[in-house]
């Protein structure tokens, strides 16, 4: 595929729920291996829009090409090769609830690569490996905490080594360390596997650590598009208000927990925070 | 006043309307994937339709068992009182066997199923749906109706039928019972003149309402499920209401198919 055309391309998007214009004339494009990150304030369609590029709910005008191809209007069996190219994890985690953990990311393994269950099986635990389940592998959904959940869905997002990935919220929930462990991830996946990604998240830390872009999302556009070194030096009020209000708190809360880790000496004795909403 | 009933009458038909149309095409596009999609690398689910026909039929069966020996008791003895009065009951038997095969053992074991099966089939296809493991599926690239849709209506409709088989017999059986522990009668005589009278038309008729209601309780459960919205509430309403559609559904059908047996017999 060639390295100069978009992995994602979105013209026009316009989405309206009533009166209510939750996407409004958006255009956006990724790059191969580019990770776009989504930020904007609670409500403001960040979901809507991520819905929009998964294909799941139809715009009311524009288009969606996903590696040149438009999601919307393409037949069944090309969307579903995409689809099998395309992982995404959801902003609630969306497990299935009636199978264990090794059977949520066995699933895409078994319907869409014909291996055998034992290398099945070992595949399954390297995914879950990745995100620090490994120990979790035959529990039930209902038996883990909001992160441990969140990490899976992770893991099933990745089980087809998808060349784009797609993650709404991907550290909301999580405490510190597991936050930034999977920040570390992103960046493996980014730099070995060249993988395109687009992240919906609140958490500025670790928005400025992954992106190489930023976008932040105002009444139905992207206010502003560029790499973190330019979205910092912003003068836009809104962008500036999004940006300063935020950090100071979460600053706050880090060094708490940077001063916990210095005098605990011990990472692993943190309590997972899990106020999964 | 009149146009806020009639308005109300109105908006409650097309409500209706809207559900018949979702109804039918669900039901086309699972036909469609049953018949063409083994052919697009979509097969048939076997492994999980046979899970689910035990769900539906072998988890049922002490149910149905229970409620057809009843009523073949209780039609017992309410023919047998009607039938001694005009000096008939020795067509007790064939009456009992009759009202079971043809009519009883259908219908109530629907009605069972649509309480057991169907409501669980919408509560987890709506928690699935409200929780986005739907959307899940969709993005994973596999497709709800084959995946979902058709085994549940497959599962249903294999194993209702032989629910009813066996619903007949046991329900055969309590007529049975009542005729040789109270009524005193041959239990040989009993078993003859049953046999005797019952034609394959009988055991069609059960066997064609039990497939109709089959579809019925599969399809009505499973687009409840599939379109509930919001949350654990909708996803309890949706329950509700696709045991309530799904009873008064089998009912109708159970007169249509009736008065189709009826007209050409
Ligand atoms: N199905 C729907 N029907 C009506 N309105 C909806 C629907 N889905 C979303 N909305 C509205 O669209 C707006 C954007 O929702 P969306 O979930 O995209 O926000 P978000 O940016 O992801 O917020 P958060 O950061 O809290 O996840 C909200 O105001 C919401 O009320
Ligand atoms: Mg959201």
């Amino acid at each position: 595929m060639a390295e100069s055309r978009p992995q994602i391309e979105a013209r026009g998007l316009v989405k309206t729920y009533g009166e209510h214009r939750i996407l409004d004339g958006l255009n956006l494009s990724v790059n191969r291996g580019e990770t776009l990150v989504i930020l904007g304030a609670s409500g403001s369609g960040k979901s809507t829009l991520l819905r929009s590029l998964i294909g799941l709910g139809r715009p009311d005008d524009g288009s969606v090409l996903v590696q040149g191809i438009d999601i919307f209007s393409t037949d069944r069996l090309s969307l579903k090769a995409l689809r099998c190219r395309m992982g995404v994890a959801f902003q609630g985690g969306a497990l299935f609830g009636s199978m264990t953990l090794a059977e949520n990311i066995d699933l895409p393994l078994s319907e869409f690569t014909g291996l055998p269950a034992s290398t099945r099986r070992i595949i399954t635990q390297i995914k879950l490996g990745m995100v620090g389940l490994e120990d979790a592998m035959d529990l039930l959904p209902s038996q883990i905490s909001g992160g441990m959940r969140k990490r899976a869905a992770l893991a099933r997002a990745l089980a087809l080594d998808p060349e784009i990935l797609f993650f709404d919220e991907p550290s909301a929930g999580l405490d510190p360390v597991t936050a930034a462990g999977l920040d570390l991830l992103i960046l493996q996946l980014k730099k070995v596997f060249h993988v395109t990604l687009v992240v919906v998240t609140h958490e500025l830390t670790s928005a400025f650590s992954i992106a190489d872009r930023l976008a932040l999302m105002h009444e139905g556009r992207f206010l502003i598009i560029g790499s973190p070194a330019d979205v910092q030096k912003s003068k836009d009020p809104i962008v500036r208000r999004f940006l300063d209000r935020l950090p100071e708190d979460k600053r706050k809360t880090s060094d708490f927990y940077q001063r916990f880790i210095e005098e605990e000496g011990d990472a692993q004795s943190i309590p997972e925070v899990d106020n999964e909403s | 006043m009149i146009k806020i009933f009639i308005g109300g009458v109105g908006h409650k038909v097309l409500g209706l309307l809207a559900e018949a149309g979702g109804l039918w095409q669900l039901a086309r596009a699972s036909l469609k994937r049953l018949l063409v999609g083994p052919f697009h690398s979509d097969p048939v689910r076997i492994r999980s339709t046979i899970f689910l026909m035990v769900k539906a039929g072998y988890d049922s069966l002490p149910l149905a068992a229970l409620i057809a020996l009843l009523t073949g008791m209780i039609m017992a003895l309410q023919s047998a009182q009607q039938l001694t009065e005009v000096g008939a009951i020795g067509l007790m038997p064939n009456l009992v066997a009759a009202s079971i095969i043809r009519e009883l053992a259908p219908l109530l074991t629907a009605i069972i199923v649509a309480g057991r099966y169907g409501s669980a089939v919408a509560a987890e296809l709506g928690t699935m749906k409200v929780s986005q493991e739907i959307d899940a599926l969709t993005v994973m690239g596999l497709d709800t109706i084959s995946f979902l849709v058709v085994p549940r209506i497959l599962a249903l409709i294999i194993s209702l039928p032989c629910l009813v088989l066996f619903a007949d017999f046991v329900g055969i059986s309590g007529g049975l019972i009542i005729a040789v522990g109270v009524l005193n009668l041959g239990a040989n005589g009993y078993m003859q003149s049953t046999f005797d009278t019952l034609g394959m038309e009988d055991l069609a008729m059960g066997l064609v309402k039990a497939f109709v209601f089959a579809v019925i309780i599969a399809l009505v459960s499973c687009q409840q499920g599939l379109k509930t919205r919001g949350g654990a509430e909708q996803v309890g309403q949706a329950t509700t209401i696709s045991v309530v559609h799904s009873i008064v559904l089998i009912i109708a059908a159970d007169l249509f198919v009736t008065a189709i047996f009826y007209l050409k017999g």
